[in-house]
């Protein structure tokens, strides 16, 4: 009740514009909740303006904390375990607003599939209305799917970069044993790759493995 | 044919009779491919079983009932055609309000549920701040279990003492840091509370509500209806929990369920929990065979009567609204006549009785919960309205 008197205006008509919904955003995996929050706060998708707050999971602490942000829509990563916290905390909740699970909403369960696919699960205050929080849901998704690309492309990074300096490493080691330059040592490298029709990476692991397995052999 | 099914867990000793019946071929002797899936929550766990991600699962005994009737989630129906295990969970109290209890009680307390709560009532009134207590979620038997321990002495769980949910791995950090005074958890959490010197048992279910249900089977209806899939499911979970419950049988179980997949912790403790041995604080053990059982005296046999406690249970704290369309809902939920055309109809043990003797008749529920001098009433959300 206390909810619906704040959207009246001084001469008791409804205001037209619908208040700010306060988003709170629950990751343990702070990158991911950054990027989700920016979101939020760009997406014109989402409508009014949406406080987006960010807490990360430290389940003793928890209950004050959102209790003072009072959020409309809580967003959680669906592994995270403080969930049950969450579910008890509305359960006892004597406050006006009480969000609950939205998922087993069968009415959008193509929005509900994506959600649990990309990881996010969400709680909504009771009574919402319907396609504010898809829009959020929406972003939310599309978000957790942003940052799971940003992951794979970054541990592809890494692995390209871990190959170039094997096969540094590798050539290094043809040079010395062979006498070859550093052209013809890669050439070689290649070719012996191409032949066994291995990667030219896997072949230079396996060659400065060796190497050092026989410089310790050497050394005893 | 082998059928594939796919039941979720959360990683607890109860969960026991799943994986028997994964790892030691009970389910592929019946034609059943039994694949398990680790939940980090049980509020994750009802979320894949409600979308289909799951086909069954291990499940608390109240969720079934609160999501058929849809209180604090929306509504989804479930049905239980077999009982996971019986007992296992206890209550432990932080060590310095343990003693905070002797000290009042000018004795040592023994592990005695009416001595134990009449103290920690006394505690209760001589302190300010109020005690913070964990337990794993609203539709738990461990919030029940704990908060009818409280109230048999007079403390009232939702003004007295404030009741929190913490995954159970979270559970003895929490008491360790001193974010919380005590809990009411499955194994093996308690014994590690203890061992590490953070707190003392101070009842166990074996003694609140002997032979209470504890871990269910929740299965969709699409699944329950599939007479040619559930059956061969339920005699091979019925072989397990015969295999399971053998106390020779104790440590090759423990050692199955301290693999990373499952537990992940040493299996010794595991062993002791399985033996009914658990250490109370002290010095002083627990030796009881029912602490926690799988199977014998009709265990897995699910019954109206108990699905109608826990009913009673979530009427008494407030958690739904009274009324004879979810009773009925309620009564439909456990379902001991799949049980019986399944596997069988053995003799049914007579109802477990609380602790405090105030007998429980599913014919007069309504007048029973009436009956409780401490009760939470039901305050139905306000919608917002405009969103």
């Amino acid at each position: 009740m206390l909810l619906a008197s704040r959207e009246r205006s001084l001469d008791g008509s409804l205001c037209v514009t619908p208040k700010p919904l306060r988003v709170l955003i629950i990751d343990e995996n702070a990158v991911r909740a950054a990027i989700l929050e920016q979101g939020l706060r760009d997406s014109p998708a989402a409508g009014p303006p949406l406080l987006v707050h960010r807490i990360g999971h430290e389940a003793a602490d928890l209950l004050p904390r959102i209790a003072a942000i009072d959020p409309d829509v809580i967003l959680i990563d669906l592994e995270n375990p403080s969930r049950d916290t969450l579910e008890q905390m509305f359960q006892v909740s004597r406050l006006a607003k009480r969000p609950i699970a939205m998922f087993v909403d069968q009415s959008d369960s193509e929005t509900v599939q994506a959600a649990v696919d990309a990881g996010v699960s969400a709680y909504v205050v009771d009574g919402l209305r319907r396609e504010r929080v898809k829009a959020i849901l929406d972003l939310s998704i599309s978000r957790f799917r942003a940052f799971d690309r940003l992951q794979r492309e970054l541990s592809e990074a890494r692995s390209a970069l871990e190959d170039r300096k094997l096969i540094e490493q590798a050539k290094a080691i043809v040079m010395k044993q062979k006498g070859l330059d550093e052209q013809a040592a890669y050439a070689l490298l290649r070719r012996t790759a191409m032949n066994q029709n291995r990667r030219i990476a896997d072949l230079a692991r396996a060659l400065v493995a060796a190497a050092a397995l026989l410089d310790a052999g050497d050394s005893q | 044919m082998t059928r594939r099914i796919v039941a979720g867990f959360v990683p607890l000793v109860d969960a026991a009779v799943l994986v028997a019946a994964a790892e030691l071929g009970f389910a592929r002797e019946h034609g059943i491919e039994l694949v398990l899936r680790k939940e980090p929550s049980w509020a994750s766990l009802r979320d894949h079983l409600n979308l289909g991600y799951l086909d069954c699962a291990h499940a608390l005994a109240p969720m079934p009932i609160a999501s058929t009737i849809g209180v604090g989630q929306v509504r989804a129906e479930c049905v239980v055609p077999f009982v996971l295990g019986r007992g296992g969970n206890a209550i432990t109290l932080s060590t310095p309000l343990f003693e905070a209890m002797c000290d009042l009680a000018g004795a040592s307390l023994p592990a005695e549920p009416r001595a134990t709560a009449a103290a920690l009532a006394r505690v209760v009134r001589k302190r300010r701040e109020p005690l913070t207590l964990g337990m794993v979620f609203p539709f738990s038997t461990h919030n029940f279990d704990l908060r009818y321990w409280l109230a048999s002495a007079g403390i009232h769980p939702d003004q007295d003492v404030r009741i929190v949910a913490i995954p159970p791995p979270l559970m003895v950090e929490s008491l360790a840091a001193g974010h919380v005074d005590g809990f009411c958890v499955g194994e093996p959490w308690n014994s590690l509370a203890v061992v590490r010197n953070l707190g003392h048992v101070v009842a166990t279910k074996s003694q609140l509500l002997p032979r209470g249900v504890e871990k269910v089977l929740a299965v969709p209806p699409g699944l329950a209806r599939d007479a040619d899939t559930l059956g061969p499911l339920l005699r091979a979970l019925e072989a397990a929990a015969a295999w399971a419950d053998e106390r020779a049988n104790a440590a090759e179980l423990a050692r199955l369920l301290s693999a990373p997949d499952y537990l992940g912790m040493p299996a010794s403790s595991l062993k002791d929990t399985l033996l009914g041995r658990l250490p109370l604080g002290g010095g002083e053990w627990l030796d009881d065979p029912d602490f926690l059982f799988f199977h014998g005296h009709a265990a897995n046999v699910p019954q109206t009567g108990e699905a109608l406690w826990l009913y009673a249970q979530m009427l008494r704290w407030g958690q739904l609204p009274p009324g004879d369309a979810s009773r009925e809902i309620a009564a439909r939920v456990f379902r001991p006549d799949l049980y019986a055309l399944h596997v069988g109809a053995p003799a049914l043990a007579p109802p477990a009785q609380p602790f405090d003797g105030e007998r429980f008749d599913p014919a007069h529920l309504d007048a029973y919960v009436a009956r409780t001098r401490i009760h939470t009433p039901f305050v139905a959300a306000t919608h917002i309205g405009n969103g």
